[in-house]
Order: C-alpha cells, then structure tokens, then sequence
C-alpha cells in the first residue's frame, strides 16, 4: 500500500506545464474576475453623468479615499513579505506579514464603511437615489466584497499557521491567496482613476 | 482545525445511490450530465409541442397569451441552458479526459461541484411551473419588461436566479476544462497534436470563463433592480434599457458558438473516422475555431439592428458579422474535403455529422441574410429569425450530439446501439426538422411575427403552420425511437469491444467501459491521431511504437491497485449551501423568517462544506 500511495503521489505531481494545476485555475479565475468588473464599470461609466436626481459625484472626497487606496495598496507590499518569508523558511514571520495583510485590508473595509455611512447620510445619496448611486454602490460594493472574501482567506491562512499547519512547503497556498489579493489591488487602481479621479463629462 | 469543521470520512462505496450522490469520477459525472440534460432535452420539447399545437390551426384558444409567453421563454432556456450547454459538457467530461491520456480532471470534486449547481439551478429555472409563474419575458429578458411593474410575478426572480445559480456551475466546469485541457496532457500530446474535440471543449471553456460573468453582471443588476429598488434599468430616473441589450448580447453571442463549437467538435472527429482519413487541414479547422471564437465577440450588436443604434455602428457589426462566415465556412470546406476520396462507411453516426453539415449551412445562409443590417430589420422578430436559430442549434447542435451520442455509446456502455433503429431515428428527425423548421424560413419572409400566441385567419399563413405542426410528429418518434435504442441498447445491445469503428484517437485504446483509471499506463504521444499511429504505423518507420495504453492489459487484473481519490460529501453539501442561497430571496419575499432561516443554512452549508473541502483527508 505504502508504494500505492507512493506512486499516486509522483503520478499526481505530473502535470503538462510543470505547473501546479491550481496555480492555472487561479489564472483563468481571475482573467474571468476581469469581465466582472469590466461590466460594472462599464455600467458606471455609462451612468456617472447621469444624475437626475440626488448628489452627484461632487461629493466624492479624494484626499480621503486617496488615503484609504495607499492603504489598500501597502497591503500588496506585506502580502509580498508574507510569501518571501514563507519561501525563506520562516513561518513565524510569514504569520506576521500575513496578519499585516489582513488588518490592512480590514482598515479599508473600514474607511469604505465611513465612507458609504457619510454618503448616506451627510449627502442624501443611496442605492435608490438615482442611477449614479445605483452604479456606484454596486460597483464599489462589489470591490469591497472581494476585499472582504481576501481577509477571509488571510485570516484562515493565519489561523492555520497559529495551528503550526502552515509551513513553507505551502508557500502556493500564500501566493495563490497573493494573487488574488494583487489583483483585487489593481482593480481598486482602475475604479479609483475611473471613479474619482476623471472628471464625470457633461450630462447626455 | 479539521475536528473543530466536523469533516467527513470519505464515503468509499461504489455502488447504490450514494455512490452516485458523492462520485467524482468523471465519466459518472458525465453520464449524470447526460441523463439529466437529455430529459431537460425532452421537456423543452413537450414545451415546443404545447407551442405548436396551440399555433397549429388560425385563431386557437388552447393555450392563453400568459401560458404562450411562458413556454417560449422557459423552452429557449431549457434548450440553451439545460440541455445543450450540459450535453456538451456531459462530453467534456466523458471524452476530453480519455481523449489527452489522463485518469482524470484535474480537479475532480470542483467536477462534481458543477454537476450538482448546475442541477439545483435548473430546479430554481422551474419552479415557477408549480404556480404557473414561470419567467415569460423571452429568453432575452430585455429591459424594462423584466422590472417588477411589467413582471409582477415572481417569474423573472426565477430567471435572474436560476441563471446565476446555472452561471456558477458553467464557470466552475469551464476553469476546469481549461486547467485540465493545458495540464493534463499526456507526455508528447502537444496543443497541435490534441484531438479536435478536446481542441473545441479547450475554447469552449475559454468562452464560458469569459462570457458567463458578463450575463452575471446584467442578472446581479436586474436582480437589484426587482430585489432592492434600485435603477439599473429604471428609464425614469435615468436608467438605460439599451445598456442590459448590450451586457445580454455580449454574452449572448460568444454563447451561440459554446452552443455550436462542441458540436463541430464531435462531427470533427465523426467525419474522419467513418472516412478513414485524418481531418482535413487540422492546423486550419483548429485555427478557424479560435478566430471565430475571437471575432465572436465584435459582433453582439447585430441582434440589436433594430434599436437604433444608428447606421455607424450597424455598419461596423454587419461587416463584423459577415467576416465572421469566413472561417465558418473554412470549417465547413474541411470537413467536405475530409471527406472527399475517402473510403466511406455510412454508419448512423455519420448519418448525423453528413446531416449537420446540410443543415448548419442552411442556417449560416441564413445567418447571413441577417448580417445586413436593412435586410435584418425585414426579419427581425419574425419566424424567419426562429428558423434560423433552429437550423443552427437543432440542425446544427441537436444533430451532432445525437450523432455524438450513438459515436461514443459503444465506449460509455460497452455496447453498440442498433444501426438500424439508428438510421430510421436520423430520418425521421431529419425529415420532422425540415418540415417543421422549413417552413417558418417563409411564413417569417412574408411577416408572420414571432412569440404571439396566435394568429388570424386569412394571412396566408394557415397551410405552413399546420404543416409546421404536424411535423413535429416525425420528431417525436425518432427522438423517442432514439431513447428507446439507448436504453434496450444499454441493456442488451451488440457488445462492442474496445474499438468498434476502427477509430483514430486515445479514448478508444481501453476497455469499453473503461476501467475507473483510465489508463494503466499513462500513454505517450508520438502524432496527431494518436491511436492510429499505433494501430497502423507508417511504412518505413523504424522505431517501435510503445502499445497503446490499456489496450493490450486491461484483461490484467493487477492494475486495479491504481490508486484513485476516494468520493466526497462536500461538492454536494456545497452545492446545497448554494441552493439554500439561490432561494433565500425567492423565500424572503413570501416570509421573512423562512428567507432568513434559508440564507443561514445556505451560509453555514457553504462555510462548512467549503472548509471541510480545503481540510478533507486526500483519500
């Protein structure tokens, strides 16, 4: 049986490319994560100069939110120490940066949640309100989802390291949950240029 | 942390309905795709025979304008969603994986996790049939007559989430497929040596991984429109039904070729067996499938001539769209010139890929006629349009999965259909679909308007319909003489051996049914057509070809300590968390507490079953 199991290991580690199958699946995920987005912000761009009724998009704060994308973007930087110490052989260090990670994600969550709060209610503008609220909820909300399913995933890895089960020989796990999280990082970059920073044209 | 998840033993059982409920082996899970999408197959035709009926004689009251809308949204969709997409992934799963020399996919729960969403998504599309509020705005479901004041009914809340809940299970199956199809070729089998079928389930899937979020972004929206009072699609406060035209139909047409490419695929490997000869042009078929799988997506517009979207872009999207015949009928030339010279051999299957041809040129003629925008707004919504799409898909991807079928049954059972019960099932769906689809190429030319429920006398379009009708006859028998074959087939059909058509590639070197493994010895590929190689080496050619895998010692017992992964709860306790999260709004709005109570369970199956998944022992 020892030699089953043996060779069912060996066998299973064959792949085409040398590739970890897992490493491709994460890939072709995110290449399709990019049509999620690219259609909700499709939507926005169609609907940011459309403001029949309720606040438009003058109420956007950009030093804030500029501060909250620095912020989202450092946490690229940990997630990037994480691995380097996992694929060092330090896993104390990894759990470090990967707690890092997390909170640092967690902070923007946060700042989205005042930000939002503030929009509602300072300025009046809801999903209801007209379209432009509509499209920029949904859009920001559906980042913020999956920032929010990133810190989930950073959280588990952590607790599976405090469990000694995360050692450097799953360092894809870490890079797979990395690129996932740089991604979501690159999306924020494409949604604050398109949301914030471009000015909306005159209505259509 | 695995103790603290509860996480299952796995079940070992090869038999019984448990073994069913947690296989992950893939030619189960193609044959429970197959079952389950040929009866969707035959629901969505009783629904087309409700149809016909009620259109067969001028002025008819069977069936009331409510019931009529019903039926031809919920028959496209059964037809586009719960049959075809499934059967040809049912075919994915059997034949890509023994077509590249691998024991499996590559993720062989994620497998069986798409099975069961795609199982639970098709109940949540039909549960308005229990009320007889099923989704009736068309299978297009434009915008605005899907918000909740022209359809007041809980119909489109079945559609938006019974199409994502079946979106879920195709984007799951479609990065398998694709880490499968790059990483799990045997050594030797490079891209251009791959079989032409695993070729088109390989871009396929690429499609589906990235057509099917575009849909998901236009349900989520209209699912907030009709669930939380928002204004995607909300004219008056600024919300542009044009804009969910778009999203539907970016989707909507890379997702008529994951319709039609996997039938190409299947005549593409029909064709040169019953030929005797290697496809013709391989490098130029598997070319022209990627270019129209490129310029599939530039052409979406074209179902939208007549919105106005003004002669600019309907320019660019008829000449988009007439480019796109090109390496259409490249396709179409090959598989002509495949069989030219060839030693021909007329069995059923071949009846059914000869058959395609005729019939899917058909359509793309007609296609074409569409493609010019003035003469498209001549044709659109008439029956002219519906005859079309019949001649692409039914003509078209019906026929080559029927002839699919009848191909690789002798590998699926290990015994043969009958020839001759066959052929009469290829003619009389053959003569049905002419005279039924036929027809309506005219009755659309002189202006009858397609999905009214009825029609007055006197507009000359009497005679046609009640022809178009009656043919519907021919169908039934030979899609029923069909059935009938399959299963006495299963039971007590001509045992087939391992190779009964002297076929070309990899999947027909074992055992018929093949062994749990696959392959007691992965092969090595030295050609395109890989098994023919090795049955019938070249003159001349000195170096000893290594004997194709399985073919030689499968009667050896000692390979049975193959060791494969053990069956699993979790893809199908996932699947039900899905299922309880697919119906909490439906739930929610008729109950609160049964809404909430649903989208815990839904939560807690999901969590749990997610993480007793990630921690689940490996055998």
């Amino acid at each position: 049986m020892a030699h089953d199991a043996a060779m069912g290991q060996s066998e299973a580690h064959y792949t085409t490319t040398g590739l970890d199958h897992r490493k491709i699946l994460m890939w072709v995920f995110l290449a399709s994560d990019c049509l999620f987005f690219g259609a909700l912000i499709s939507t926005y761009m169609v609907y940011r100069s459309n403001v029949p009724t309720g606040p438009g998009p003058e109420i956007f704060d950009i030093p804030y939110t500029s501060v909250s994308a620095f912020v989202l973007l450092m946490s690229s930087l940990t997630m990037v120490l994480a691995l380097a110490a996992l694929q060092r052989g330090n896993s104390r260090q990894a759990r470090i940066w990967l707690l890092a990670t997390a909170l640092l994600g967690a902070v923007f969550l946060g700042g989205q949640y005042y930000e939002f709060t503030t929009f509602v209610e300072v300025h009046g503008l809801t999903l209801t309100t007209s379209v432009f609220g509509t499209s920029f909820f949904v859009l920001t909300g559906f980042h913020g989802t999956h920032v929010a399913i990133g810190v989930f995933m950073l959280l588990t890895l952590v607790g599976a390291s405090m469990m000694g089960r995360l050692q450097p020989q799953h360092h894809l796990t870490v890079e797979l949950v990395g690129l996932y999280w740089h991604f979501v990082d690159i999306v924020w970059i494409v949604i604050f240029t398109v949301v914030y920073l471009i000015p909306s044209g005159p209505s259509v | 942390m695995a103790m603290l998840m509860g996480v299952l033993a796995r079940p070992t059982g090869t038999t019984g309905i448990w073994s069913w409920l947690t296989t992950i082996d893939h030619k189960r899970i193609g044959t429970l795709y197959l079952v389950t999408a040929f009866f969707f197959f035959i629901v969505a035709g009783i629904e087309a025979i409700l149809m016909r009926l009620q259109l067969a004689v001028p002025d008819s009251t069977l069936i009331s304008a409510n019931v009529f809308s019903q039926l031809f949204t919920m028959h496209a969709l059964t037809m586009i969603f719960l049959a075809i997409m499934p059967l040809s992934v049912a075919f994915f799963n059997w034949i890509v994986p023994l077509q590249i020399g691998a024991r499996d996919v590559a993720f062989p729960r994620l497998n069986a996790l798409s099975y069961w969403v795609f199982l639970f998504g098709a109940i949540i599309l039909n549960l308005g049939w229990f009320t007889m509020t099923a989704p009736a705005a068309g299978w297009f479901a434009y915008a605005n007559l899907t918000n909740n004041t022209f359809s007041p009914s809980a119909g489109m809340d079945f559609y938006v989430l019974g199409l994502l809940v079946l979106g879920t299970s195709s984007l799951l199956g479609a990065f398998n497929f694709v880490v499968t199809i790059i990483n799990l070729r045997a050594p030797g089998m490079s891209l251009m040596r791959m079989p032409i079928f695993t070729w088109m389930a390989f871009i396929t899937s690429f499609l589906l991984a990235l057509a099917m979020p575009v849909i998901t972004i236009g349900l989520i929206e209209l699912g907030f429109d009709r669930f939380f009072g928002t204004n995607f699609f909300v004219f008056e406060l600024g919300g542009d039904v044009l804009l969910w035209q778009h999203l539907f139909w970016v989707f909507g047409h890379p997702e008529v070729y994951i319709l039609i490419l996997p039938a190409m695929g299947i005549i593409s490997e029909i064709l040169p067996t019953f030929s005797r000869k290697p496809l013709f042009g391989f490098p130029v078929v598997v070319f022209s499938g990627l270019t129209i799988a490129f310029l599939g997506w530039s052409v979406w517009a074209h179902h939208m001539f007549a919105a106005g979207l003004g002669p600019v872009p309907d320019a660019v999207f008829a000449t988009t769209t007439m480019a796109i015949a090109i390496p259409t009928g490249v396709k179409v030339f090959n598989w002509l010139a495949t069989l030219w010279g060839g030693n021909i051999q007329l069995k059923t299957p071949m009846y059914f890929a000869i058959g395609f041809i005729a019939l899917f040129t058909i359509g793309g003629l007609s296609g074409m006629t569409h493609a010019a925008a003035p003469s498209d707004l001549q044709q659109t919504d008439t029956y002219y349009i519906v005859a079309h799409i019949h001649y692409v898909l039914f003509g078209g991807s019906i026929m080559a999965i029927l002839g699919g079928i009848f191909y690789w049954f002798p590998k699926m059972t290990g015994r043969m259909m009958n020839e001759y019960q066959g052929k009469w099932s290829f003619w009389l769906v053959f003569i049905g679909m002419n005279m039924t689809f036929g027809p309506m190429h005219y009755l659309g030319l002189v202006g009858m308007p397609r999905r009214n429920f009825t029609f007055p006398e006197g507009m000359g379009w009497d005679v046609w319909n009640l022809v178009a009708s009656l043919s519907v006859l021919f169908m039934i028998f030979g899609i029923g003489l069909f059935v009938v074959n399959a299963l006495r087939s299963a039971r007590s059909g001509e045992v087939a051996g391992d190779d009964p058509w002297d076929a070309r590639t990899l999947e027909w070197a074992m055992s018929s049914p093949p062994p749990h493994y696959n392959f007691a010895e992965i092969p090595v590929v030295h050609g395109r057509d890989a098994l023919w190689e090795q049955k019938y080496p070249e003159e001349g050619h000195e170096t000893p070809r290594p004997v194709p895998a399985g073919a030689a010692d499968h009667e050896d017992d000692e390979r049975h300590d193959i060791h494969m992964p053990s069956p699993s709860y979790f893809p199908l306790i996932v699947a039900l968390g899905i299922f309880a999260l697919g119906i909490t709004l439906l739930l929610y709005r008729t109950s609160e507490p049964l809404g909430i109570a649903a989208g815990a369970i839904g939560l807690i199956l999901l969590l749990w079953g997610s993480y007793g998944w990630i921690f689940e022992p490996p055998d």
